[in-house]
């Protein structure tokens, strides 16, 4: 403790310095049953990236929150240019300049970009909005970010990574002193990124200062300045970022070695448990989302996915949990056809999927902890006609001691839990099912270190219980780290395939760019279209 | 640099059966329309006179009003359920004022305001009733459904306590107080179009105007898809939302005033499952329940649709009862084909999303 201590007394001693233009002082805030920030102090320097970087739960987005004006601090004050100011709501923290891009994306799906961007703050004309001058705007903010989308459509029909940049465009609409960016490339692909880095660097120069919040860390040490960073609510550590590395910060993070993350306990490969041949799922209007898709899955093999976004891989893993009754192909579990199409006859077969939006399609939000567990499989606690109680509360038990979920009692509701711990209900869910293949989709997306670590133990003990383990993800180290063999997607075909001993970064990155890059854009109409947005 | 317009997004194409197919499903209400007319015009050649259109159209009017104000409520994602009760109460606040007067006991003398103060109370009435739904949503965080059910109630019993249940009959008021001419509201007419369907005309387009132009309109939709998002964008919530069910029983007392002064009576049942109705009106025109999708003039579109099968199947001299089945078809037939649309526009945006890539 008294290491922290000496951080808060050096934070303090920093903030005597001019440049600090934004300082949350000794900030408390206390939830119903947890303290969720304790005497944390916060320096955000004009004209810097200054990074916060915690585990989920460590207090990163309360603080946040209660610099946006969403919450309000139990104890503590929010000082701007020096002076105390107050946001009771998040209409005080505009009037202050105070910008935020929210974690989650909060777009209103129903209205268009334009209408989006302006949202609250409508360019208006003596009361009348004035539509020309707001996709004016509109379309210049979109091209400050180097993206081709149309300010008349509609969010909902954009993909996640546009509606990110969108997002960022509706920060950067208000003309913001302090802009908070909580997660902003959570959905963004590795050029979209090297834009948004340019547009920061762009706002710095402008003096604007940049609060930025991530679990990507290597992200960080790239764009930060400052780094803060918590755990369990308080402040361990505020420093520049130079000379510090990803060690450096997991281990305050964590407060161990982060040579544990990756848990990969040797196991043995079995026979081959799934034979998927020629899987085709057509795309409406021509083409195909998956074009004839063949692979094998080995029982206690960790069989790893990498591809861009759209790849196919979601919808690879869709077919086979039978979300998609209109795909066509063969599947063939222990060398037996997989006859049935709806999702209930595939998980009775033995699939089943742990979804990559858990929020949206892995939880019913108002149940609680042990009814979101036990929803997919209620039929084995059946006695004819009731529910067992008893043989319910045994399964829950049993999984939440397995997979080490932290809950205080069953029944709590699943919002109250931390993304890591929802994963794991999520997982659970699936196990449940008492299933053969058990298909990952993102598991780690947006949860922290610690709970990533313990999904990845999850995923190796499953693999050396013989379980066939589909594993999807984005993250190249993740991959690498995890799967015994990976098969690399690419607009809806498999590109290529690499052993555990073969991959490398390199070579997963060329096999996801095939069809994409110029020089097979000829026959591609989608390619060429793509060069045009870029240039 | 015209990078804008060196990237069409939307490339000139052939049109193609989609094309057509989400013209056919975007204008369904209007094709409805024509179809209903067509038909019924084919049936009784009396049904497209002129007299016969004014009438139709004074039978729209009201319910149109009411689906206006109804529309600013479910685009927030609300109902307003009350908009009968506040009919009929707010023609029950109008004939009583003109009959009876306002008695001020301390003076011991009677009040008879001036028709045109009685038009305006009677709506300052109606709009603080939709003001007393809002705050109850609002500030007692009550749905929707529930408060405005409770206002169905507690209206419609105001109404009928007025006047001990009884009616106000010959509305008309006298000379010598100085309150005569409410009638003219119900029975006048401008370049011989009756005032109601004015009121509508002017009603439609200010209620256009204000979703489509107005700051106000499109909080109205951003609460409507997803509330937390435009309260994080720093709309106000609370105060949209009020001033919402405000609208719907500005509105409503609107259609209290007219229909009172049409029947030249005030009867305290006046516009029972009018509500019902008016929701009708507004997701035939393809305003989604679940809010943030649809438009006033979509809500225009229903109400005719309605209004004209109502009166064509009286025409027809169809039974009351198979009117009922035919309109409950109709309503659930809309909704479906709702939904049709909704799925293949996804569809067809997937499709686009695609070829961006």
């Amino acid at each position: 403790m008294s290491e922290a201590q000496e951080t808060q007394t050096a934070v303090m001693e920093a903030a005597l310095q001019e440049d600090v233009i934004l300082r949350a002082e000794n900030i408390t805030k206390v939830f119903p049953g947890t303290v969720a920030l304790d005497q944390v102090t916060f320096n955000v320097y004009t004209g810097k990236v200054n990074v916060l970087v915690g585990e989920n739960g460590a207090g990163k987005s309360t603080l946040m929150k209660i610099l946006a004006g969403v919450e309000q601090p139990t104890r503590g004050r929010v000082l701007l240019d020096g002076k105390e100011i107050r946001l009771r709501s998040p209409l005080d923290a505009v009037r202050y300049g105070i910008g935020i891009i929210y974690q989650e994306l909060n777009l209103c799906p129903n209205l268009s970009v334009v209408d989006n961007i302006f949202l609250a703050r409508e360019l208006a004309q003596r009361g009348v909005i004035d539509k020309k001058a707001e996709k004016q705007q509109a379309r210049e903010l979109v091209r400050r970010l180097e993206q081709n989308i149309d300010p008349d459509a509609l969010v909902s029909d954009l993909r996640i990574g546009q509606q990110q940049i969108v997002e960022i465009a509706k920060a950067l609409a208000q003309d913001v002193r302090i802009l908070i960016m909580d997660e902003p490339t959570s959905a963004l692909s590795a050029a979209e990124v090297e834009v948004l880095f340019r547009v920061i660097r762009e706002l710095k120069a402008h003096g604007v200062s940049i609060i930025y919040i991530s679990h990507k860390l290597e992200e960080l040490l790239q764009i930060g300045d400052y780094i803060t960073v918590l755990r369990d609510g308080h402040l361990v550590a505020h420093e520049p970022t130079d000379g510090i590395d990803v060690p450096w910060i997991i281990e305050r993070m964590v407060g161990r070695n982060p040579a544990a993350l990756f848990t990969r306990k040797d196991h043995k490969i079995g026979d081959v448990l799934l034979r998927v041949e020629d899987l085709t799922l057509p795309r409406h209007g021509g083409g195909y989302l998956l074009d004839h898709v063949s692979f094998e899955l080995r029982a206690g093999e960790i069989l790893g996915f990498y591809g861009l976004m759209g790849a196919g891989r979601s919808d690879l893993v869709d077919c086979l949990a039978g979300a998609r009754p209109e795909a066509s192909g063969r599947l063939f579990l222990n060398g037996q056809e997989v006859k049935g199409k709806s999702v209930a006859e595939r998980i009775a077969a033995g699939f089943v999927l742990v979804p990559e939006d858990r929020q949206r399609d892995g939880l019913v939000p108002t149940l609680s902890v042990a009814h979101n567990m036990l929803l997919a499989s209620l039929n084995k606690y059946m006695n004819k006609l009731f529910l067992q109680k008893k043989k319910e509360q045994q399964a829950v038990d049993k999984l939440i001691s397995d997979l080490s979920i932290r809950v205080a009692n069953p029944q709590q509701t699943i919002t109250s839990l931390s993304g890591g711990n929802q994963q794991k209900v999520v997982v659970a869910k699936g196990l449940l099912t008492e299933p053969r293949v058990l298909m990952l989709d993102e598991p780690t997306r947006g949860i922290d270190v610690g709970a990533k670590s313990e999904i990845f133990e999850i995923m190796s003990r499953l693999a050396l219980q013989g379980y066939g383990v589909l594993f999807i993800s984005s993250e190249l180290k993740e991959i690498l780290a995890m799967s015994d063999r990976i098969l690399v997607m690419s607009k809806g075909a498999i590109t290529g395939e690499f052993t555990r001993e073969e991959a490398s970064e390199e070579k997963l990155v060329a096999a996801s760019a095939v069809g994409h890059g110029p020089a097979n854009s000829g026959n591609h109409n989608n390619g060429r279209k793509n060069q045009n947005g870029r240039s | 640099m015209d990078a804008a317009k060196a990237t069409p997004i939307k490339r000139s194409r052939r049109i193609t059966k989609t094309d057509i197919q989400q013209f056919l499903l975007r204008g369904r209400a209007f094709i409805a329309l024509i179809l209903v007319v067509v038909v019924f015009t084919s049936l009784s050649p009396q049904f497209l006179n002129a007299e016969n259109l004014v009438i139709m159209s004074k039978h729209v009017a009201t319910n149109a009003l009411l689906a206006i104000g109804m529309t600013f409520v479910i685009l927030t994602g609300g109902i307003d359920l009350s908009v009968g009760s506040i009919v009929g109460l707010t023609a029950m606040i109008a004939g009583g004022l003109i009959n009876e007067g306002i008695r001020i006991d301390a003076l011991g003398v009677i009040v008879y305001p001036h028709t045109w103060t009685i038009i305006v109370i009677s709506l300052i009435a109606g709009t603080l009733m939709g003001a007393i739904s809002g705050i109850v949503i609002t500030r007692f965080n009550v749905a929707p459904f529930i408060a405005t059910l409770g206002m169905l109630y507690v209206a419609r019993g105001f109404a009928g306590l007025r006047n001990n249940g009884y009616t106000f009959p010959n509305i008309i008021g006298r000379p010598e107080f100085g309150n005569t001419g409410f009638e003219r509201l119900g029975a006048g007419d401008f370049l011989g179009i009756n005032y109601s369907i004015w009121i509508m005309a002017i009603f439609a387009v200010i209620a256009w105007f204000v979703t489509t132009r107005l700051p106000f309109g499109r909080h109205v939709y951003a609460i409507g898809g997803n509330e937390r998002s435009a309260e994080l964008s720093g709309v106000r919530i609370n105060t949209t939302k009020t001033i919402v069910y405000m609208i719907s029983g500005f509105c409503s007392a609107m259609v209290g005033l007219i229909i009172a002064s049409q029947l030249v009576a005030a009867h305290p049942a006046t516009g029972e499952t009018f509500e019902l109705n008016a929701i009708a009106a507004v997701v035939l025109g393809g305003t989604s329940l679940a809010g943030g999708r649809g438009s006033v003039g979509g809500t225009l579109i229903g109400a005719f649709v309605i209004g004209v099968l109502g009166d064509g199947l009286v025409m027809l001299g169809v039974s009351s009862f198979w009117q009922k089945v035919i309109k409950g078809a109709v309503i659930v037939l809309a909704v479906i084909i709702d939904q049709v649309q909704a799925r293949m526009q996804e569809r067809i945006a997937l499709q686009q999303q695609q070829e961006q890539m």
